[in-house]
């Protein structure tokens, strides 16, 4: 019954055209010791029934990036440029109300801790059947009748009774269960998931990763996936933008950003994992820790950590541009990060963070 | 190698208040058996919820036990009392998940390394020995001397947790309990404190049971897990025991369930398993995990099921853990262990 409402024009466009389209993302925040810069010219898209993982560390503004685009920035944050068109329209030059009647119906979001993301005073039906509410005109009775189909569709059992249940009667599994339905309620176009799953056991992890896809597939939505887990992008994610410091280090499919890094942080990421093939032996480790946003270099963002640091670093920061098909880091020496095999070995202990 | 630690049926059971009804049981540890030897780390793994922490503070001497035993070098720890017990405090340790919660911010990091010299003051009775201990466990976990000045809030947060593991190694104590040490860091950093941590069992010969829910970071530090579900650890062996050919269905389920970085090791069919952990407070009968097993037999629901072990040739017979004839072998407690690769979920493509 849900497919009804679906609008049926944006369903027949061609796979691979981009839902969400971000280009020059600038992202400040107002501190006491003034303007901090945490996104900087970050651009990406998502292409339709795929999923585009932003990839980083805490703090490396991918979620900011997320908030900036579903305009939910904290007062103290505001964006400072660039452009966000979802289905072709800038939610950044649009006025609130225009931007909570398109991103409302064409963006749903699921954040990190259901638990804070859910009003605790309110039942589930009641925040379920909110959107068909405001945005469908439906009466409390058929809101109520869409949450439970909702419900089902993300597998809670018994919805018709669970549908009064508040939020703190549900464990943590289903809370997720019922922010994805709640971001799914009127098909949009594009889903945001910010960390679906950090704060769950790995066997519910995965039931809602196998949800997600699922409703991705259904739904033919494009899915941003917030992570820092590089093993969930391997698995999950089409196309990857890996961030640090608040820029985009390096993007591009997947698979050939896993197998043939062109950036030394991304190599530095996935040399980090720990893998059966090394068990024992010493994990290579970046030295160091990220910059402070309100502290970073001119130059590169990476270069107090990179082991291929030359004078050109210091002095400018390299630009986004194409490394191989598909694939472009943010490196002067992307090429030869490419073809060298080898991985430094630094031992953490006599390492210097920072 | 000699048996630092050896647990053995150890209960611990709380009260909790349910509206008028009073207090029910709730049994956070129900019957563990486990042993850590000298050098060695013991992988604990199990989802929230399962009893991994109550086990922790329980061989901590956090919490007091309502059954079993507890053995470290043969000593009761909790029948020891005074000057013993102070010695035996020195023993063991212990390092918390958040270093941004778990360092007093009032201190400097010189202050909270060398805080535990003010409680065993004959350890190092001068200043002066002070001053020389903090500035040989600064060098051990790779922080300078003069770092010793500066509060906590100076340092990022690898470095936070550099200076927790320094504090836990001021007593040169034979256990490490490391509650989830990792978790807190960003991967690029994470990798700096195990590399660390590897180094100085290396160095010192400590043992640590290492508590975790990243499965890829167990398999690379430990050599033996332990696997916890509802109060009771339901499989142990060696770390690649475990890992490669698990024999509880839940343990596969978990192993199945991990996201792997690498395709090649993906399993060809994954096991998702269905709901979540029953509430500890009204746990099924019989075997626990049959509420979410797709093996579940009717016996699985009467009986609760016995120890069971992979001889060679792959038969599985009855077996005791904590026989000495039986150490390091691996055991699940399951009525119907997993046979196979394959069955377990991890078969992976060719």
């Amino acid at each position: 019954m849900m497919t009804e409402i679906l609008e049926p024009t944006s369903r027949t466009q061609s796979a691979d055209q981009a839902v969400l389209e971000v280009k020059g993302l600038d992202v400040d925040i107002r501190t006491p010791k003034g303007i901090v810069r945490v996104v900087s010219q970050v651009g990406f898209s998502a292409r339709r029934g795929k999923t585009l993982a932003l990839l980083g560390e805490s703090g490396c503004g991918k979620s900011m990036t997320a908030k900036a685009i579903a305009g939910l920035l904290d007062p103290v944050a505001s964006v400072a440029g660039g452009v966000a068109r979802l289905d072709s329209k800038d939610l950044l030059s649009m006025t609130a109300k225009q931007r909570r009647k398109a991103a409302g119906e064409g963006l749903g979001i699921v954040f990190q801790d259901a638990l804070a993301a859910l009003n605790p005073v309110y039942t589930i039906g009641t925040q379920l059947g909110e959107a068909f509410r405001i945005h469908r005109g439906a009466s409390r009775k058929q809101a109520k009748v869409e949450a439970i189909e909702l419900m089902r569709r993300v597998g809670i059992p018994e919805p018709e009774t669970r549908v009064n249940s508040y939020p703190h009667q549900f464990s943590g599994g289903m809370r997720q269960r019922i922010l994805i339905a709640m971001a799914v309620a009127l098909s949009p176009n594009l889903l945001i998931a910010d960390e679906p799953t950090t704060a769950l056991d790995v066997t519910v992890q995965a039931q809602i990763m196998q949800l997600l896809r699922n409703l991705r597939e259904q739904e033919d939505m494009a899915v941003v996936l917030i992570t820092h887990d590089l093993a969930v992008v391997a698995e999950e994610a089409d196309d990857v933008c890996v961030m640090y410091a608040g820029n985009v280090v390096e993007q591009g499919s997947v698979d050939t950003v896993f197998t043939r890094p062109t950036h030394p942080y991304t190599k530095g990421l996935l040399s980090s994992v720990p893998t059966d093939s090394q068990r024992g032996a010493g994990l290579n480790s970046i030295p160091g820790s990220p910059p402070e946003l309100s502290k970073i270099p001119s130059g590169c963002v990476y270069q107090d950590r990179c082991p291929l640091v030359a004078a050109v670093c210091r002095e400018q920061r390299p630009a986004l541009r194409e490394t191989g098909p598909g694939q472009s880091a943010a490196c002067h020496f992307a090429e030869q990060v490419a073809t060298s095999r080898t991985t430094e070995v630094r031992l953490a202990v006599g390492d210097d963070e920072k | 190698m000699s048996t630092v630690l050896e647990v053995q049926d150890l209960a611990k059971t709380f009260h909790v208040a349910s509206g008028a009804a009073g207090t029910r049981e709730l049994k956070a540890l129900d019957g563990i058996n486990l042993s850590v030897k000298r050098g060695e780390t013991l992988g604990l793994v199990g989802e929230s919820g399962c009893g991994k922490s109550t086990l922790a503070r329980t061989l901590m001497m956090l919490e007091q036990p309502d059954g079993g035993t507890v053995r470290f070098d043969g000593q009761d720890p909790f029948a020891l009392r005074g000057k013993q017990l102070l010695a035996w405090r020195r023993r063991v340790q212990m390092v918390f998940q958040d270093p941004f919660a778990s360092l007093n911010a009032r201190m400097t990091a010189g202050q909270i390394i060398t805080e535990p010299f003010a409680t065993h003051k004959d350890l190092y009775p001068s200043a002066a020995a002070r001053k020389q201990r903090l500035n040989e466990l600064l060098d051990l976990v790779g922080l300078r001397a003069t770092d010793a000045d500066k509060s906590p809030q100076e340092f990022s947060g690898g470095q936070r947790q550099r200076i927790g593991i320094a504090r836990a190694l001021a007593l040169g104590p034979d256990l490490i309990i490391l509650d989830e040490p990792v978790s807190a860091l960003d991967l690029s950093v994470q990798a700096q404190v195990l590399n660390l941590l590897n180094d100085l069992q290396q160095q010192l010969g400590v043992s640590y049971i290492f508590i975790s829910h990243d499965l890829s970071v167990v398999r690379h530090v430990t050599d033996r897990v332990a696997v916890m579900y509802l109060g009771r650890i339901i499989e142990t062996g060696s770390t690649e025991q475990v890992f490669d050919s698990p024999l509880h269905p839940y343990t596969a389920s978990l192993m199945s369930a991990s996201p792997k970085l690498d395709p090649a090791l993906r399993p060809v069919n994954r096991i998702v398993l269905q709901g979540e952990l029953p509430s500890p407070l009204d746990p099924p009968s019989g075997c626990r995990f049959r509420t979410r097993c797709w093996k579940a037999q009717p016996i699985c629901s009467a009986e609760r099921p016995e120890s069971r072990t992979r001889e060679a040739g792959g038969k599985i017979l009855l077996g005791m853990p904590g026989d000495s004839v039986n150490a390091g072998q691996q055991f699940a407690e399951c009525h119907f262990p997993v046979e196979s690769a394959a069955e377990a979920g991890l078969a992976v493509s060719a």
